[in-house]
């Protein structure tokens, strides 16, 4: 029952060198929505989480939950839940009271408090670790603690902050099918930061790509994939390939390899994802030349160089065919072609 | 088997250095021990001829000796009472807080002892004469949190500085006001090290003795007091060693406590290790 709005957030720095690390955002996450902010480090997606944690004040803009504006009050008087990177669980209090410390808080009955933690205790896969140390628990469990903590308040918005990231890979994945699950099954509003694009493809219902403090694109994981907006996003999400050239009557050309695209005239980027990448064999005289071939069993990737020295990358099905120094022809399946920060042609 | 025998070689080096500070620190605390418990020791004897608790049950018939006793332990509590109370909200200050000259006021602390003690006692002494300060127990008080201020300010900070923000965050997160936070969360963090803190204060007023002497004798007289002059003007020598070992028991209830708390890392942690 909760929705998120963010109205033209802005977060500046003060110092000798002013830093805008969130420049005019704007956001709507609907109730029950997962959206994963998803950018490389300083990005500004931590400072926009924790300003709507209330841990850092706006410079400008508005924070509304349900059409509340919260954007100044402080985040004890806020209906949010933050789980850190960290897990910052108190070391000096069992599980339990990890977990009861805000319900005593809010001053509810003893025999309230010990139900409402042992059923989320439950729901995280933690029933009976209530007298453990967090000290004694592993860092799968310590992050379960945590997020757990955040959960018996039923804060109407969720908010997590790199949750996974000091864990390992296996773990990482098993935990974000948990959190997947147990936001489905409550349906509670999440905004979900991370700077892995795995887990923000496997997380979210939307993904918002962040770079320098603004809103590259807005869109749900399959279409991020397909149809990146800018070649940031392109470059960012998943593997591409990305060539300078330009378009001339009709045709893209980079170092003497021409492809003909229905573009005007002028610089552009060739896009290609390695799957779209197909090769043959060529002539000796071909000016491509395969560098490296990766077998990874299901499929390999070719690295092959333009003479020019930039390096692309091919993902075929049979590496068994191929060896380094061969010359292939490209043959560009899908691609788009990118003009200034915007796409301006698809084959798809 | 050569890096086996590589790595059994005696360090001999470290052996000297420890035999030298045993003799050093050892030798004359056995000898002090010793004259506690001797009734009869003339020379050229190596070895008392008679051990005895003679001279403990003549120390502890005195009134003054108890009267310092008391006079010490209530002016050791006193002041790192006080101490606490103004050293720690400061300590939290320099280390939450950002405003005009901190680093300077920090560094401040360390002027008290920069420089030679005594001369500074004595141009305070002359302050307190005008304040009609001399010789009363606030004199002593006052000279004597002087000496604590470094240790109650300089480990509190690095205490507070090593809390995790982040956890002082998820309290505010899970609706507590920044004063439960500090309660809840930032002191007993920071706990096991403030301890150490006050206990060093304690027992470092225990001991202190220039301060005290210089402002509060004759009416003011603290255990350390009384054994100087019981060790400069009395001849039996057991007066002075029987007071010696009665002031080892607070310092020997300190070391228990430190090897719990530095053990446990908190006390390392402070200071940022």
């Amino acid at each position: 029952m909760a929705k998120l709005e963010i109205r033209d957030v802005s977060k500046v720095f003060a110092g000798a060198n002013p830093v805008v690390a969130v420049d005019a955002f704007s956001l709507t996450v609907a109730d029950g929505e997962l959206v994963c902010l998803l950018g490389p480090s300083g990005s500004g997606k931590s400072t926009l989480l924790r300003m709507i944690g209330g841990f850092e004040r706006p410079s400008s803009g508005q924070v509304l939950i349900d059409g509340d504006d919260v954007s100044r009050l402080p985040p004890e008087k806020r209906p949010t839940g933050m789980v850190f990177q960290s897990h910052a669980l108190w070391t000096h209090m069992n599980v339990f009271n990890n977990l009861a410390f805000g319900l005593k808080l809010r001053r509810l009955p003893a025999a309230e408090i010990r139900e409402r933690v042992e059923k989320v205790l439950e729901l995280v896969g933690l029933a009976g670790y209530g007298q453990r140390l967090t000290t004694q628990l592993s860092g799968g469990q310590q992050q379960r603690v945590a997020l757990a903590r955040s959960l018996v308040l039923e804060p109407k918005i969720l908010l997590l902050d790199e949750p996974f990231a000091s864990l390992d890979q296996h773990l990482r994945e098993r935990l974000r099918e948990e959190v997947r699950d147990i936001q489905q099954r409550l349906k509670i509003t999440t905004l979900f930061v991370t700077h892995g694009q795995d887990e923000a493809l496997a997380l979210a219902d939307r993904i918002v790509v962040m770079r320098d403090g603004k809103t590259e694109q807005v869109a749900r994981p399959d279409l991020l994939y397909r149809e990146p907006a800018t070649p940031f996003v392109a470059g960012f999400i998943g593997s591409m390939n990305l060539i300078e050239g330009t378009v001339h009557a009709g045709a893209f050309t980079h170092g003497g390899w021409t492809l003909p695209v229905p573009v005007a005239d002028g610089p552009a980027t060739l896009a290609v994802r390695p799957e779209a990448l197909g090769i043959t064999p060529a002539e000796t005289g071909s000016a491509a030349r395969i560098h490296r071939v990766t077998d990874f069993g299901t499929h390999a990737i070719i690295d092959i160089d333009l003479p020019d020295a930039v390096r692309l990358k091919s993902m075929v099905t049979d590496a068994r065919q191929w060896q380094a120094g061969q010359s292939v022809a490209l043959q560009p399946a899908a691609f788009a072609i990118y003009r200034g920060n915007a796409a301006v042609y698809r084959n798809t | 088997m050569a890096s086996l025998t590589a790595d059994r070689r005696i360090d001999w080096t470290g052996i000297a250095f420890a035999a030298a500070l045993s003799l050093v620190i050892v030798f004359p605390l056995l000898v002090v021990g010793t004259w506690a418990f001797t009734n009869v020791w003339r020379f050229p004897s190596v070895i008392p001829q008679e051990f005895g608790l003679k001279f403990w049950g003549q120390t502890l018939a005195r009134a003054d000796v108890w009267s310092s006793i008391s006079m010490s332990l209530t002016l050791a509590t006193v002041v790192t009472l006080l101490s606490a109370l103004i050293c720690l909200p400061a300590a939290y200050a320099f280390a939450r807080l950002d405003f005009p000259g901190r680093n300077l006021l920090f560094f401040s602390f360390l002027a008290g002892h920069a420089f030679p003690k005594f001369g500074l006692l004595v141009a305070i002494a002359a302050i307190f004469l005008q304040l009609n300060l001399i010789g009363t127990f606030w004199g002593v008080v006052l000279i004597q949190l002087v000496g604590t201020l470094l240790f109650m300010i300089w480990i509190p900070v690095a205490a507070f500085q090593s809390v995790d923000r982040r956890m002082e965050e998820a309290a505010r997160d899970v609706g507590a006001t920044p004063l439960r936070v500090f309660w809840s969360i930032t002191l007993p963090q920071a706990g096991p090290t403030i301890a150490a803190a006050i206990l060093l204060s304690f027992v470092g007023t225990f001991y202190e003795t220039e301060g005290a002497w210089l402002i509060g004798a004759p009416q003011i007289r603290t255990l350390p007091v009384l054994m100087i002059s019981f060790i400069n003007n009395q001849p039996v020598i057991q007066y002075g060693a029987v007071l010696s070992v009665i002031l080892w028991v607070p310092s020997f209830i300190a070391l228990l406590f430190a090897r719990r708390v530095i053990s446990s890392g908190s006390f390392a942690r402070g200071f940022g290790a």
